[in-house]
């Protein structure tokens, strides 16, 4: 099977991000690489640039990688991770302005069908753009 | 005046300890308007910093500025980690492109500043530590090496963090209140402004 663009979900829950994996692995398949991390770096509510880029690591795809964040703090530390990857991983990466668990649903069937990380993007911030 | 390694180390160690005594204050301003965090987020990543004083200050002024950046960024564990974060990241990066203290200390001031409002996407009056940094930037241009600068870049922090209580949030999570953001302190100014204080009264106890 060729590649497919990874999908990583990053809340400030730990248990609000394994259960949207949980649902994309149920709802796509388990043939998608679907990573997420939550909690900031003492395991309370929050996140973790660490985690977040451990996270992007593991889903990586050479297509790339769709990050699908909840609330303010995950976007930017979704970003400052990003930035923190090796040049050649970071234009690879794109943190989507989508809800977290249709977002993360939304990009993994298309990403399922090998569309490209521009295209999984799209489908996801269709659902923010009413 | 220049700064040497162990004014900086006394520094950094001052504005850490500061944002540590002041964690419960930032906490409680932040449980009226945001998530309730902010102390414990900063409290963390400072402490992260005072771990690492050693190894930090023993560095170049950039490479020790950066690594402060880092650290707030990897430990912070909110939105202010990668704030905060930059604003250091930025400053270091300035200061190893030529730029000196405390001959340039505005621009690497600057520099931090436009870096916190690339990442924040924010400008000033969204009620954030931008409207703190911002004032404090224009006080270090107009009065650049005159006498009483500390005291002034003291005085327009508190003053700007004053003038954040009648605004209305449109940035980060006291967004989501509207206008019932309105009446509060912003928690990421008044950390902004401790950080600063604790920088003013170490350099004028150093005098």
């Amino acid at each position: 099977m060729s590649d497919t663009v990874g999908i990583v979900i990053v809340s400030h829950s730990k248990d609000i991000a394994k259960g949207t994996a949980d649902m994309v692995r149920q709802m796509v398949g388990s043939e998608i690489k679907v990573a997420f991390c939550g909690g900031n770096p003492d395991g309370q509510l929050g996140t973790n640039v660490s985690l977040i880029i451990e996270a992007i690591n593991n889903a990586w795809s050479p297509k790339g990688v769709a990050v699908l964040v909840d609330l303010g703090g995950a976007e930017t530390n979704s970003e400052m991770a990003v930035e923190m990857l090796p040049p050649e991983r970071r234009d690879l990466v794109v943190v989507c302005n989508a809800p977290i668990v249709e977002g993360a649903v939304m990009a993994a069937t298309e990403a399922a069908g090998g569309s490209s990380l521009d295209q999984v993007r799209a489908v996801a911030e269709e659902l923010s753009a009413e | 005046m220049s700064l040497q390694p162990e004014t900086f180390k006394s520094l950094v160690k001052a504005a850490a300890e500061q944002v540590i005594a002041n964690a419960a204050q930032l906490t409680a301003l932040d449980q009226a308007i945001g998530d309730g965090d902010h102390g414990a987020n900063m409290k963390r990543g400072f402490e992260a910093v005072l771990d690492k004083l050693e190894t930090i200050s023993a560095q170049p002024l950039d490479e020790a500025l950066k690594a402060i950046g880092k650290t707030l960024v990897m430990t912070v564990g909110g939105a202010s980690g990668p704030l905060y974060g930059s604003f250091f990241m930025a400053a270091g990066d300035a200061l190893a492109h030529s730029k000196q203290l405390p001959g340039d200390l505005a621009e690497v001031f600057g520099s931090g500043v436009g870096a916190v409002s690339a990442r924040g996407r924010s400008q000033p009056g969204e009620k954030t530590m931008l409207d703190v940094l911002v004032p404090v930037l224009e006080t270090l241009k107009v009065a650049a090496g005159r006498p009483d600068l500390i005291e002034r870049v003291r005085e327009t922090a508190s003053e700007a963090v004053a003038r954040t209580v009648p605004m209305q949030a449109t940035k980060g999570r006291a967004s989501y209140l509207g206008a019932r953001s309105i009446g509060h302190v912003d928690p990421g100014a008044q950390s902004s402004c401790v950080l600063l204080h604790a920088v003013c009264n170490t350099l004028e106890a150093g005098q």
